[in-house]
């Protein structure tokens, strides 16, 4: 693959992820609540490769997961752009540190995202959003992180080490 | 921008709609092969028990056949009793099939993307059903895509009545798996088990459709569990009613609930008849 092309794969990755996430899987307990896939991706790269995951891709791929989810347009994209800017300020922190801090990282700011997601779709609907499902979206997203972190991780590895 | 999706509800959703409609192809193209796979691993679950499965049926069989008679013996007096009424019957529906393309069903919002559009006859505020009963109503509507709003979502608020005793109530969507019934009339009885099917009221649904029974009664409300898993759905059918919209004049006083005129929708728009199957 050639270098540019390889360059945009962390960006196709997390639009896969959107698309992924709204594919009807029909198995039950999945589809109740299903996780926030791209928070992952965009959380993972923000981290290791800030260059390949600018925020204009961030802002795109936060329409996208609202135009999907049927989201109020926006509310992912700021939320999104909160993380990736989040992350990108701890960058010093990050570096070097091993899997369960990034991990920890992750549920620090996922649990932030969430809250946001929260606080923003009940004023935007005037009404409380019952906890008890966005907690369990929290939780799932937080249990798929390893999987697709080691997934980023492996693909980094393979296709962007060079790049 | 999140605001301007309440000030400018066109812009935004025409934006929304284009979107939809370019990604849908993808989807469409995607939720093929997961349906298949979804497919066989149902079929060999049914496998194993379709012995069982046989005995149900055939019981289930003789129970219907019995239904039969009485429901034709009842359609028989009904429309000897039509034709003393002059009742003139609601506008018979033709369907429109669709498969779901994508599930948009999370903690914040509880949709689903269909893969028909304004070519295929989908209108927004169709009924969408399933033949256990109704899903949802048409959200918005592209040109190859459309969106459902589900009974669950939090934006979803449904005209019901209770099927035994008639009490209207509205059906209100909360993002969770049961919704709940508010502005129940004052001294209403209620109990689990009830059906709860459409009223009519307000012209979007027809009456009629089955919606779920009642699973729990409390203090903290009435709580519905739907006829459809949401989560299972594969195929919707799409209510059309032709050109206009159930409301339509009163063929005489006598029936209130159809009486009530539609505020900006000329009364004599309708032209009878001219799509109904």
């Amino acid at each position: 693959m050639d270098v540019a092309a390889r360059r945009l794969t962390p960006f196709g990755l997390t639009l896969i992820l959107v698309v992924l996430n709204v594919v009807p899987l029909h198995v039950p307990a999945l589809a109740m609540v299903f996780p926030v896939l791209p928070l992952i991706a965009i959380y993972h790269w923000a981290i290791y490769r800030p260059e390949l995951m600018p925020y204009y891709a961030v802002f795109f791929i936060g329409l996208l997961q609202d135009i999907l989810t049927n989201m109020p347009i926006g509310v992912n994209a700021l939320v999104f752009l909160g993380v990736h800017g989040a992350v990108i300020s701890q960058s010093r922190f990050f570096t070097g540190k091993s899997f369960a801090i990034v991990w920890l990282g992750f549920a620090l700011v996922a649990a932030a995202a969430t809250l946001a997601n929260w606080v923003l779709i009940s004023v935007y609907n005037m009404a409380l959003i019952s906890p008890g499902a966005v907690f369990f979206q929290y939780l799932l997203t937080l249990g798929c992180f390893p999987f697709f972190a080691w997934v980023f991780l492996r693909w980094q590895q393979t296709f962007l080490e060079h790049g | 921008m999140m605001l301007s999706g309440k000030a400018d509800i066109s812009l935004i959703e025409r934006i929304r709609v284009q979107a939809s409609d370019a990604v849908a192809p993808i989807l469409d193209a995607i939720s093929r092969p997961v349906a298949t796979v979804t497919e066989i691993a149902d079929q060999l679950e049914e496998l194993s028990q379709i012995q069982a499965e046989n005995t149900r049926l055939k019981k289930d069989r003789a129970q219907l056949l019995q239904w039969q008679t009485v429901a034709r013996q009842l359609e028989a007096e009904n429309k000897a009793l039509r034709g003393l009424l002059k009742f003139s019957p609601p506008p018979k529906a033709t369907y429109i099939t669709s498969r779901v393309i994508a599930n948009a069903v999370g903690a914040f919002a509880h949709s689903l993307l269909l893969n028909v559009g304004a070519p295929d006859g989908v209108k927004k505020d169709q009924a969408v059903t399933t033949g256990k009963g109704l899903i949802g109503r048409i959200a918005s509507v592209g040109n190859r895509s459309s969106w459902v709003l589900l009974i669950t979502d939090l934006n979803s608020r449904i005209p019901v009545v209770i099927e035994s005793t008639r009490t209207r109530a509205i059906m209100a969507g909360n993002n969770s798996d049961r919704p709940r019934l508010i502005h129940l009339s004052p001294g209403a009885m209620v109990s689990p088990g009830e059906r709860i099917i459409t009223s009519g009221h307000g012209g979007v649904f027809p009456p009629g459709l089955a919606i779920g029974t009642v699973s729990s009664v409390s203090d903290s409300g009435i709580e519905i569990q739907p006829f459809n898993d949401r989560r299972r759905v594969e195929y919707v059918r799409i209510l059309d009613f032709g050109d206009e919209s159930l409301i339509r004049p009163a063929p005489f006083s006598s029936s209130p609930s159809s009486a009530r005129p539609s505020s900006g929708r000329p009364s004599s728009a309708r032209k009878d008849g001219k799509k109904t199957p």
